[in-house]
């Protein structure tokens, strides 16, 4: 895969939270089509990847974000979002007071030229949305309806369909089986199936080894805030990388001493 | 759409929110406020039967409805303004200042406005850079433009009677249709113009997304700081208009203007159903919680009850809307 330009690559990327590191010299790239699963502990510092990848915290001095060959400066949310990445976060990062149509196309609100935005057309993409794609318990779920009379699966639906609506290049999934029942997580699989269906890419996170290891190309484990291990899926088995993560939870180190 | 469902709480869940569900708490303040007449026109038909206190009314409460309307669009942010009496005295001092060195009419307005502007992006800055409380940094502000403006003007007022202020006060505070006065007109447009912004541009959707969950917003790039500081703005423009017709309306510049109208427009934004948590808000709302608010007053010296008992009646209402709101909601929700 050598000569295919990675959707997004990391190079050095740190972050520091006043005393506490993180992140620490993290390089990683993505490439188009491919599902890559981050593996690692409590604390290993995946949520902090995520937020940073999406432009939410700002690397510190030294740490490059490359997107398709392309430095990127002035990282933000809005960037990153404008570039092709989505993140269906672990938090959802929905505002449950507001209807769902307000949710859907937040912060990628449809204007007209005169900047009057097109509430009519957003209740109608979002009601068309959601009977076509969520397909989650109810298939009519009102666009007027505030997210905060949903159930969990319902507004995990609307956090993914929200991620797929806008097409992204690159889409993260943060945990996103956390508090579904077992149909809802299968959806959500099958979701992660159809990204790489459609050649794009995607960095799935969870704490679910099962879940993860089927749904992906490739693994990269992480541990106190470094990356302890780059693996294709076919040069490992579960079970070995079963082991590999207790080993590393225990001595943080992925060889055996 | 509802064929496949196959129990009750989906079939629920696929209808479009109740009338009740939508409007309820527009409902609260609309009833509230129906009550309200009809106790005054059974109590004092005599006066409420005649449209001249109607007519008081329209040249009374805009001054301080006026505030309330952009205050509305702060307190969805999850923020709130005590300045802004401060800023309507500094903005007005600034129109009054200007004029006085002799510059054309239209500029004195303008340099109130720009003064109003800066001293509510003031107020934005600090909160959103030195994220701090603007409960807390408006208390500080309140007093520093007042202090500022009490400086400048050595505490002697301005007359405004002069006839070259004769087109600017007639614009702000005229007369037109059956007497009705313009700042009524003024407090309409605002309320149309601000309801436009809050519901039909990217702008107010941030605001109330901002008020929501502000992590949230952020995550899906909303840029919340800069929208808190253009919330705060817009009360500082405001308030220079405001502040220009509470002075046109008597034709005179008070040092002190301003005072005793804070706890009225933040009334009304509350009485109006806007949540003191964020995110939940309308324009709508604030503009008859505003007329509520100004009926009171009217109302009870109409009715030929004791002046005193004003604030009773205040409190009384305040607190019942409160409690109605707080009881709708909790329906709303469950």
């Amino acid at each position: 895969m050598s000569n295919v330009q990675p959707v997004i690559q990391l190079k050095n990327v740190s972050k520091t939270f006043g005393e506490v590191r993180s992140l620490s010299g993290i390089n990683l790239e993505i490439y188009p089509g491919e599902i890559v699963g981050l593996l690692g502990d409590n604390g290993a510092g995946k949520s902090t990847l995520v937020k940073t990848i999406m432009g939410f915290h700002k690397p510190d001095d030294g740490g490059e974000i490359w997107f398709k060959g392309e430095k990127i400066s002035e990282w933000s949310v809005a960037k990153a979002r404008a570039l092709g990445i989505e993140t269906i976060y672990q938090e959802r990062a929905l505002c449950e007071q507001q209807p769902i149509w307000r949710n859907m196309f937040m912060g990628r609100e449809i204007k007209n030229k005169y900047g009057k935005i097109d509430v009519k057309g957003m209740k109608a993409e979002a009601s068309r949305l959601m009977s076509e794609h969520m397909g989650f318990t109810s298939t009519a779920v009102h666009p007027d309806n505030p997210v905060q009379t949903m159930s969990g699966g319902e507004k995990q639906g609307v956090a993914i369909t929200r991620a797929l609506y806008f097409e992204a290049e690159l889409v993260i999934l943060d945990e996103p089986t956390v508090g579904l029942s077992l149909s809802e997580t299968k959806k959500t699989l099958d979701f992660v199936q159809n990204i790489k269906k459609s050649g794009r890419s995607a960095i799935f996170i969870d704490h679910n080894i099962f879940h993860i290891y089927p749904a992906v190309d490739r693994m990269i484990v992480l541990d106190r805030g470094k990356v302890a291990g780059n693996y294709k899926k076919s040069e490992i088995t579960m079970d070995e990388l079963i082991d590999s993560m207790y080993r590393v939870a225990r001595t943080g180190s992925l060889e055996e001493q | 759409m509802t064929e496949n469902t196959k129990n009750a709480v989906t079939d629920n869940a696929a209808r479009p929110p109740s009338f009740w569900r939508r409007f309820g708490m527009q409902f609260g303040i609309w009833s509230v406020g129906l009550v309200m007449w009809l106790a005054f026109v059974i109590s004092a038909p005599g006066s409420f039967t005649h449209k001249e206190i109607y007519l008081a009314f329209a040249a009374t409460t805009p001054i301080f409805a006026l505030m309330a309307i952009p205050l509305t669009l702060v307190v969805i942010t999850g923020e709130i303004d005590l300045s802004f009496p401060s800023i309507m005295a500094l903005s007005m001092c600034a129109f009054a200042k200007t004029s006085a060195a002799g510059a054309p009419i239209f500029v004195g307005v303008i340099a109130a406005i720009v003064m109003g502007l800066i001293c509510g992006y003031i107020n934005g800055f600090l909160v959103t850079f030195f994220n701090i409380p603007s409960l807390v940094i408006t208390i500080g502000t309140q007093f520093l433009f007042l202090g500022l403006e009490l400086a400048w003007t050595n505490g002697s007022g301005a007359d405004l009677t002069d006839g070259k202020f004769g087109v600017v006060s007639k614009i702000l505070v005229g007369r037109t249709f059956f007497g009705i006065a313009n700042q009524f007109w003024w407090t309409l447009l605002s309320a149309g113009v601000l309801w436009f912004i809050l519901n039909r541009t990217k702008f107010g959707s941030h605001v109330f997304l901002t008020g929501d969950n502000k992590i949230s917003a952020q995550l899906m790039g909303v840029n919340i700081n800069l929208i808190k500081r253009w919330c705060f703005a817009l009360v500082g423009v405001f308030a220079a208009l405001a502040g220009m017709i509470g002075s046109f309306e008597v034709s005179y510049f008070w040092p002190t203007m301003g005072s005793g109208l804070l706890l009225s427009a933040i009334a009304s934004v509350f009485l109006g159903g806007t949540s003191v948590f964020g995110g939940v808000g309308t324009v709508t709302g604030t503009f008859v919680g505003a007329f509520i608010i100004g009926a009171i007053n009217a109302g009870i010296v109409a009715a030929g009850i004791n002046a005193f008992w004003t604030q009773v009646f205040f409190g009384l209402v305040i607190i019942a809307s409160v409690i109605l709101q707080a009881v709708i909601s909790k329906r709303v929700k469950s």
